[in-house]
């Protein structure tokens, strides 16, 4: 399963999903610009992510709880989603995401 | 006025860690002060995560952020450490006799011969949005706080954000304010409902405006706002007169002054060894989310363990010439003393 993410300053690379692990864990790891300061309890708005069009329709929509959290990210847009909140499965296999250019 | 005070310890950090570290050094008869950016105990577990379960405290299967602390602040009751809440640790200085001096941004200085860093990920600060060149207007035209409702008098206010922050000033302000106008980028709010409700009156009486919108740029010279360009839900652009903005979008936390105590630093954190917990300079520790070490695990229940051996090695340091005897809780009477159980 793979991901397509795009860095703050442009630069794009695949990483590898992990069936059952959130987005923000797979970015993080592969050192993308995810802060996450709360652990990915949905507390901090710092993996804020931009998911691309095609993809933003097919994912769980967002709770209430991200919804009201996204108030606190920066730049939010309406592709705007909290990565600890995208659990990973074999259906997101080519998901297109992007970092924002600041998570806090 | 700097108020100076002398104690045994001074904790940077009242989080789960610094508090525990009251406990551990109470045990040993050191009394402690904390100082914390916060407005109360709790660091990240109240701040962030107040309702959220932890599940990997030993011995409390679930419990929450608030939860935690709560039990924390009660366990550590007995030792009357002093809070210094509100306050940012600002600077450290090595006084004549050998002990430390930490200055706090509200005047205070606390004296003693051990400092213990408990401060996680440093303090909390207001998050800056990201429009170009936001710097050189911040504490002129652009604000993160508001400390005198009177200083936005006859202002043409701008507020963005949808939380509680950007919710109770807009009616805080709008009375004095010029003209006032709050930006979000959807047509709903994280805050109180009975805020919400005022806003929307403020905004039926035509004393708000309200726009579905973002801030993209500002336009001013010599840190005076003149005018921003906002960027509404259909992507269409116009610009908008004002002289103040309040960007309110939460807190996140930065290393802060203790970049500058002089410490080794790696990524950010300080550097300690695993016996003492104890920075390259002696008698500053570091325990908790802000230090490393080979093996680190950023948990809470590993601060507990580096903040209990912390204060074993901050004991030989306040009493040089008393002899340290470990004792357990369970069989020290001393020690049931100290807790108030005897």
């Amino acid at each position: 399963m793979k991901i397509h993410a795009t860095d703050r300053n442009g630069q794009s690379r695949e990483l590898e999903g992990r069936d059952g692990w959130t987005l923000m864990e797979i970015l993080r790891d592969d050192g993308l610009d995810i802060t996450a300061e709360c652990g990915g309890a949905c507390a901090c708005a710092t993996c804020h992510v931009y998911v691309a069009q095609e993809w933003y329709e097919k994912l769980t929509p967002p709770s209430e709880t991200e919804i009201d959290m996204l108030d606190m990210a920066l730049a939010v847009e309406p592709n705007s989603r909290l990565s600890c909140q995208i659990k990973v499965t074999d259906a997101l296999d080519g998901l297109v995401v992007r970092t924002p250019e600041k998570q806090a | 006025m700097t108020k100076r005070v002398e104690t045994d310890v001074v904790i940077v950090g009242a989080g789960p860690i610094g508090l525990f570290a009251v406990f551990e050094l109470g045990l040993l008869d050191l009394k402690a002060h904390l100082v914390d950016i916060l407005d109360r105990p709790g660091g990240q577990c109240t701040e962030l995560y107040p309702e959220k379960p932890i599940y990997d405290i030993p011995g409390l299967p679930i419990v929450s952020g608030q939860e935690l602390t709560d039990r924390l602040m009660e366990q550590i009751k007995p030792f009357g450490a002093t809070f210094h809440l509100s306050q940012m640790a600002n600077a450290l200085k090595r006084e004549a006799d050998g002990r430390w001096a930490l200055s706090t941004d509200a005047d205070v200085e606390i004296v003693a011969p051990v400092v213990m860093i408990a401060a996680g990920g440093g303090s909390f600060v207001p998050k800056r949005p990201p429009i170009a060149g936001i710097e050189a207007y911040e504490n002129k035209s652009v604000f993160y706080a508001v400390r005198k409702i009177e200083a936005f008098r006859e202002k043409d206010i701008l507020i963005a954000g949808g939380g509680d922050s950007a919710l109770d000033w807009t009616i805080n302000l709008a009375p004095v304010a010029k003209t006032l106008t709050l930006v979000h980028h959807r047509d709903g709010f994280r805050a109180a409902q009975h805020s919400v409700n005022k806003m929307r009156e403020l905004v039926d009486e035509g004393k708000v405006q309200f726009h579905v919108a973002s801030v993209k740029s500002l336009h001013g010279a010599g840190g005076r706002l003149e005018a921003v360009t906002l960027s509404g839900a259909d992507k269409k652009e116009w610009t908008h007169n004002c002289n103040a903005f309040l960007p309110f979008f939460g807190l996140t936390i930065k290393l802060g002054p203790i970049a500058e105590f002089g410490l080794n630093l790696h990524e950010n954190l300080i550097v300690v060894d695993t016996a003492r917990f104890e920075s390259e300079i002696p008698g500053i520790f570091a325990i908790g989310d802000i230090n490393t070490y080979p093996g680190k695990l950023k948990l809470i229940l590993c601060g507990f363990h580096e903040a209990a051996l912390a204060a074993q090695a901050a004991f030989h340091i306040c009493r040089p010439n008393e002899k340290l005897r470990f004792q357990y809780t369970t069989s020290s009477s001393n020690l049931q003393k100290k807790l108030g159980v005897a």
